[in-house]
C-alpha cells in the first residue's frame, strides 16, 4: 500500500505494537507462507475458501496466512516456556465473497497471552488492554462467553458421546440445533435409521450384513460400521432431551443484557441447567478481574450467543470492538483454549489474545464519544 | 469480427449442441474430424462455431472470447461463482443430463444421509488419526452443498477422473461425482446418499456479457439473444 493511507496504517500499527510492547509483550514474527495442513486439520476444508493456497514442488500445500493466532501459538506450544505474552503485526489475506468490496489483503496487530495461570486475571488484564486502546474511540463493545454454553452441554443428562457431538458444533448453530432436535425426539428419526435401529436388536449377524452390502473398500472397517449400529442403537434407548433442558438452552442463549447481571441469570437457569453454576462464578471472577482493572462491568454488554458464529476458534471470554455507525469490526479476541490443546498435541496451556485492525481503528473519529 | 459460439467439441454433448443450433436455423457442415476447431455458419445469422472441451467455454465467454456458449450448467457453477455478473444463461437446451452426487461405500449401511458423514469424520479420526475426505473435481459445488449443511470436518482431494476408484485406492472416503444410472458407482462398490444431490446439470446456452460486436454484428446478436431453449 504504498500511498498515504497506507502510510498513516502503517504508522497507527507501528504505535499499537509499541502499547503492547510497554504492556510487556515480547515482540515476535510469523512467516507469510504458513503449511496448508495444520489449518486444514483445525478448520476443515472450508480454510481453502477463506485462505489463499498455493504449493510449489518441493513444498505440501501452503497458504498465505489468514490470521496470526495459529502460527504465533504453534510457535509457542513448540517451544519449552509456560508463561509468555506475545506482540506482532503484519498482513494477512482472505478471500472475499465474490462482488465483496472487503479487502484481501489488510495489517493485524495483536496481543496475545499463553499459560497464564489464573484465568480471571488474563481475561482481564487481556481485555483492558484493548479496552484503554479503543476507550477514546467512538466505538460499539461486545462482550460474551463461549465457556457458558460449553458448560451448559456438560452438565445435560446425556451419554458422553451426545455431550461430544453438541461441543464439537457449539460454533455451528444450524448443526446445533439440529443436534437438540434429534435428542429430543422433536425430530423423527428417519425411516432408513429405524430400520437399521431395530437391526441391531433383531439377532441377525450385523457383521454379516455389512458384508453382504459391499465390498469392503476403502479406510473405514467393516467392523466400524457395525460399532456405529451398535451405537445409534444405545443412543435410541437414551432418555431424551426433556422440555425443560431444550427450553433452558433456548432461554441460555437469548441472555442479553450488561455483564454484572448476567451471573444471577445464568444461576436462575441452572435449575434447568446444572452446568451453568460454575460459569456464573468464573463469570464473577471476571468481572471482578474486570473492575480491578478500572473497567466498569455495567457498561459492558455481555451476550451469551455472542462469538458462536464469527469467532469459530473462541472457547470461553470473547469481546470485540465495531465501528459506531456499522459491523466493521476493529478489534476482537477471546480465550481458545482447546486449540490450543490440539495444537500442542494434548499439552495443556491457556490461551487468551485479540487482533485490532489499524486500518479501521485509523478511520474511526478519535475524538467524540 | 464475427459472433463466435463456444460448441462441446467431442461426445454426446458435441452433436446434441449441433442439433440444437440447426433447429435455430444455422446452416453449417459439421466438423468431419477432430481436427478442425471451427466451423462458419449462415442462416438466420452468421456466426462462427469455435470447436472447444466443453470445460473451456465458461472461461472464454468470461474472459469475452466468445459472444455465446454451449456448456454444462455444472461447468458454469463451478468455474464461476460470480458467472451472473460476467454472463446470462438464456436457456436449459433439456439435454446433456447429469447429477452430481455424493456417493460412499455400500457396505457402509449405517450412512444414508449427508448428515451421518460427521459422525463418520469423528470416528475416522478416532480409529485412523485422520478425518474424512471426499475425492471430486466439483471442489466449489462441494464446497458450497456441505457449507449448506454445516459440514465443516473433511478434507477434499482433487480427482479429475476416474474418481469412483479413489476409494478402493485408499485416497478418499467418499466422493462426489456426476451420476447417471448409477451403474460405474455400483461396480466400485458404492452407493449415492439419499440426500447427496450436490447439483443437477443439463447443457445450457449462455450469453457473455463481456464480449464486444462490431456494429455488422448487431442484428445476429439481436435474433440470438432471442434464442430460448
Amino acid at each position: 500500500m504504498p500511498t498515504d493511507q497506507g502510510a498513516a496504517v502503517a504508522g497507527e500499527a507501528e504505535r499499537i505494537l509499541s502499547y503492547f510492547g510497554s504492556k510487556g509483550a515480547e515482540r515476535v514474527e510469523v512467516d507469510i507462507l504458513q503449511p496448508a495442513a495444520q489449518l486444514l486439520d483445525l478448520y476443515g476444508e472450508d480454510i481453502r475458501s477463506r485462505a489463499f493456497n498455493t504449493r510449489d514442488s518441493a513444498r505440501n500445500e501452503m497458504v498465505l496466512r489468514p490470521d496470526f493466532t495459529v502460527p504465533i501459538a504453534s510457535r509457542h506450544m513448540s517451544g519449552v516456556r509456560e508463561e509468555a505474552r506475545y506482540a506482532y503485526s503484519g498482513p494477512v489475506f482472505r478471500k472475499q465473497e465474490p462482488g465483496s468490496d472487503r479487502a484481501c489483503e489488510y495489517l493485524q496487530a495483536g496481543f496475545e497471552y499463553f499459560g497464564a495461570p489464573e484465568p480471571a486475571l488474563a481475561d482481564a488484564e487481556v481485555f483492558s488492554i484493548f479496552h484503554d486502546l479503543l476507550a477514546s474511540r467512538s466505538a460499539r463493545v461486545a462482550t460474551g462467553d463461549l465457556g457458558i454454553l460449553l458448560a451448559a452441554v456438560q452438565g445435560l443428562p446425556i451419554s458422553g458421546r451426545r455431550k461430544s457431538a453438541l461441543q464439537r458444533h457449539i460454533w455451528r448453530p444450524k448443526r446445533f440445533r439440529r443436534l437438540i432436535g434429534e435428542y429430543s425426539g422433536a425430530c423423527a428419526f428417519s425411516e432408513r435409521r429405524r430400520e437399521l435401529i431395530s437391526l441391531a436388536v433383531s439377532g441377525v449377524d450385523l457383521r454379516e450384513q455389512v458384508e453382504r452390502a459391499g465390498p469392503e473398500v476403502g479406510t473405514r472397517s467393516a467392523d466400524e460400521v457395525v460399532d456405529r449400529i451398535r451405537a445409534l442403537h444405545s443412543e435410541s434407548i437414551e432418555e431424551p432431551l426433556g422440555e425443560r433442558e431444550v427450553n433452558g438452552l433456548r432461554d441460555l442463549l437469548r441472555i442479553k443484557g450488561p455483564m454484572p447481571e448476567i451471573p444471577a441469570r445464568l444461576r436462575r437457569l441452572s435449575r434447568q441447567l446444572p452446568g451453568l453454576g460454575g460459569a456464573a462464578v468464573r463469570l464473577e471472577e471476571r468481572t471482578d478481574a474486570l473492575r480491578d482493572c478500572g473497567i466498569d462491568p455495567s457498561a459492558l454488554t455481555f451476550e451469551a450467543s455472542y462469538g458462536r458464529t464469527t469467532l469459530e476458534y473462541y472457547d470461553g471470554f470473547v469481546f470485540g470492538w465495531f465501528s459506531a455507525d456499522g459491523m466493521e469490526p476493529i478489534a476482537s479476541g477471546g480465550r481458545y483454549d482447546l486449540i490450543n490443546e490440539a495444537l500442542g498435541g494434548g499439552r495443556k496451556c491457556p490461551a487468551v489474545g485479540g487482533v485490532v485492525r489499524p486500518a479501521v481503528l485509523a478511520s474511526v473519529d478519535g475524538r467524540s464519544a | 469480427m464475427t459472433i463466435r459460439v463456444g460448441v462441446p467439441a467431442k461426445g454426446r454433448l458435441s452433436g446434441d449442441s449441433l442439433n440444437w443450433l440447426r433447429s435455430k436455423g444455422l446452416e453449417f457442415s459439421e466438423p468431419a474430424s477432430g481436427r478442425r476447431y471451427s466451423a462458419s455458419a449462415t442462416g438466420t445469422v452468421s456466426a462462427e462455431l469455435v470447436f472447444l472441451p466443453a470445460g473451456e467455454i465458461p472461461g472464454e465467454i468470461r474472459r469475452g472470447n466468445l459472444m455465446f456458449g454451449i456448456t454444462g450448467a455444472d461447468l458454469v457453477h463451478e468455474q464461476q461463482p460470480d458467472w451472473r455478473q460476467r454472463m446470462e444463461i438464456q436457456a436449459e437446451l433439456g439435454f446433456g443430463h447429469a447429477k452430481l452426487m455424493m456417493a460412499v461405500p455400500r457396505f457402509w449401511i449405517d450412512v444414508d444421509s449427508v448428515h451421518d458423514l460427521d459422525d463418520v469424520a469423528v470416528g475416522l479420526r478416532a480409529r485412523h488419526g485422520r478425518g474424512l475426505r471426499i475425492a471430486t473435481k466439483y471442489h466449489s459445488l462441494v464446497r458450497e452443498f456441505l457449507k449448506g449443511i454445516d459440514l465443516t470436518d473433511y478434507r477434499l482431494v482433487d480427482s479429475q477422473g476416474a474418481t469412483e476408484g479413489t476409494v478402493a485406492n485408499n485416497m478418499a472416503e467418499a466422493i462426489a461425482d456426476l451420476v447417471s444410472t448409477g451403474a460405474t458407482l455400483a461396480a466400485n462398490g458404492l452407493k449415492t446418499l439419499s440426500d447427496g444431490t450436490v447439483f443437477e446439470s443439463q447443457a445450457i446456452f449462455v450469453r457473455s456479457r463481456e464480449a464486444t460486436a462490431d456494429a455488422a454484428d448487431l442484428p445476429g446478436l439481436e435474433e440470438m439473444r432471442n434464442w430460448r431453449g
